[in-house]
């Protein structure tokens, strides 16, 4: 058992009784595995939907989410290597939106790597993230760790070409249950290049792979899917450890497919239901994931937070920062072959806002 | 056995059917008249109706987690037995920073229309949590 401390607790005696932590224990009891590269932390802010008013107006609820992982990212020690920005920084893809967001997002003190969301992208087909934030795929090394950025919300080319304003086919997309949606695709250019990246490193290497939407499927009527996701999986099979961090889903979610480790990390504006709370329609939510507990409406940041992420057990492990509830901690079990939560795993720890119906 | 009188038997036919005797016809219209409104609360929940550009669906996608059969229950922040209708005009005021709607209006009745129709099927269970 080793203990680390990711906030600073000097001077921050008052504000200290508010913030949801300031100890994260990482356990080593389920069989470690030597990592084979230098170990850090990063973390990973998303799901933002900074909603446009009108002049310098914007949805109040929303900033605050934001503006509150900003300031905690700053607070943590040892210092995030990086902070990733998983994507929906904007509601409407408005320039308005997304330069506001930046303008939050400059207090960050470690840099940023951008991954882009369907609400970032489809006013302009993500030209003015392309110019003024970031290429929408592209990958870099970090300590021994190979990480794969995806722009994984694109889709089908008719369905593009059907909207007669940029406007309406944003609309249509930013609504999660649409029934005049379409998939996400990651598509056969970024599959072709995926192919490619990934071609130079060896079956060893930890690869992280960081998208919008999760590169598995889960609920069509809600867009928590990835029409072309098993290509994408089947490209990564080759490697010992691939975990792949995504965005979207707004929700505690994990899950594993063959090699592959999925979580899905914490939205700062709003939680989504589970699946599994539309009784319509039939979904495929991991039997793995045990449930974050059902949002209290009367607390305007439950249901919500950002992620910190460590390799320390040779995997990574994720601490879920979830505001207003008890943070949460699910890492890779060497032993059974897939992440675990380390308080509620087992069926008889869990507590009743755990279940959803 | 009892005779009935000729102008009894006039006056039957000549009244409409009984309010108990409804058709098919009858069947469809009145479903017809459910669904034009369920329709407009459909509209309703995916429109903004505060003033901070929110809409209903943005944290209830298909009127999820709202649990309409669970209503009257007691909601510990508002301190009563609380009906679904109290609850939309909450979220009207909080999460979309905008103005209640009448309990009898037409736009609320439309939203718990539509709100019931999206969890048709489920058993009701009044004050569950």
């Amino acid at each position: 058992m080793k203990r680390r401390q990711f906030l600073k607790g000097m001077g921050l005696a008052g504000l200290g009784a508010t913030l949801p932590f300031s100890l994260v224990e990482i356990s080593f009891g389920m069989g470690t595995k030597p990592a084979e590269h230098e170990s850090f932390t990063f973390a990973y802010i998303s799901d933002s939907h900074l909603t446009h008013l009108g002049g310098t107006r914007f949805t109040r609820n929303f900033d605050q989410g934001l503006r509150k992982a900003v300031m905690e990212v700053n607070l943590m020690e040892p210092k995030p290597d990086f902070v990733v920005y998983g994507g929906d920084l904007a509601q409407l893809g408005k320039r308005e939106e997304l330069d506001h967001g930046l303008e939050l997002l400059s207090a960050l003190r470690p840099p940023i790597k951008w991954v882009i969301g369907e609400h970032d992208f489809y006013l302009d087909m993500g030209r003015y993230w392309e110019d003024k934030i970031s290429p929408l795929h592209y990958s870099f090394d970090h300590k021994g760790v190979h990480f794969v950025v995806l722009n994984s919300i694109l889709t089908y080319e008719d369905w593009i070409a059907r909207w007669p304003t940029a406007e309406e086919r944003m609309a249509n997309m930013a609504r999660l249950d649409n029934p005049h949606g379409s998939p996400f695709l990651v598509g056969e250019a970024q599959l072709r290049w995926l192919q490619e990246d990934l071609a130079k490193y060896d079956a060893n290497v930890p690869v992280v792979v960081l998208s919008h939407s999760p590169l598995y499927k889960i609920f069509k009527p809600w867009n928590f899917w990835t029409d072309d996701a098993e290509r994408v999986q089947k490209l990564l099979q080759r490697f010992h450890r691939v975990t792949v961090l995504h965005g979207h889903v707004h929700q505690v979610l994990y899950n594993q497919i063959g090699n592959i480790t999925f979580y899905a990390m914490m939205a700062t504006a709003w939680p989504w239901p589970y699946p599994v709370s539309y009784v319509q329609k039939p979904n495929q939510v991991p039997k793995l994931t045990v449930f974050m507990n059902r949002a209290d409406p009367f607390h305007e940041r439950d249901g919500t937070g950002w992620d910190i992420l460590d390799l320390d057990s040779g995997a990574i492990t994720n601490h879920y920062q979830l505001w207003l509830n008890e943070n949460r901690t699910v890492a890779f079990d060497f032993k059974l072959k897939h992440p675990v939560d380390l308080k509620y795993q087992d069926p008889d720890k869990r507590i009743p806002p755990q279940f959803h119906y | 056995m009892k005779r009935i009188p000729v102008w009894l038997m006039l006056a039957a036919l000549a009244v409409p059917a009984p309010g108990d005797e409804f058709t098919e016809e009858d069947l469809k219209r009145w479903k017809a008249e459910y669904m034009k409104v369920m329709e407009r609360g459909e509209k309703l929940f995916h429109s903004p109706l505060g003033s901070n550009n929110v809409s209903c669906d943005q944290c209830h996608p298909n009127g999820a987690n709202t649990h309409p059969e669970t209503y009257p229950k007691f909601q510990k922040q508002l301190g009563k037995v609380a009906t679904l209708r109290e609850m939309i005009n909450w979220c009207l005021q909080n999460p979309l920073e905008g103005k209640p709607l009448g309990l009898d209006s037409d736009e609320m009745i439309a939203l718990e229309a539509y709100i019931h129709w999206e969890r048709r099927g489920v058993p009701l269970a009044p004050g569950k949590h």
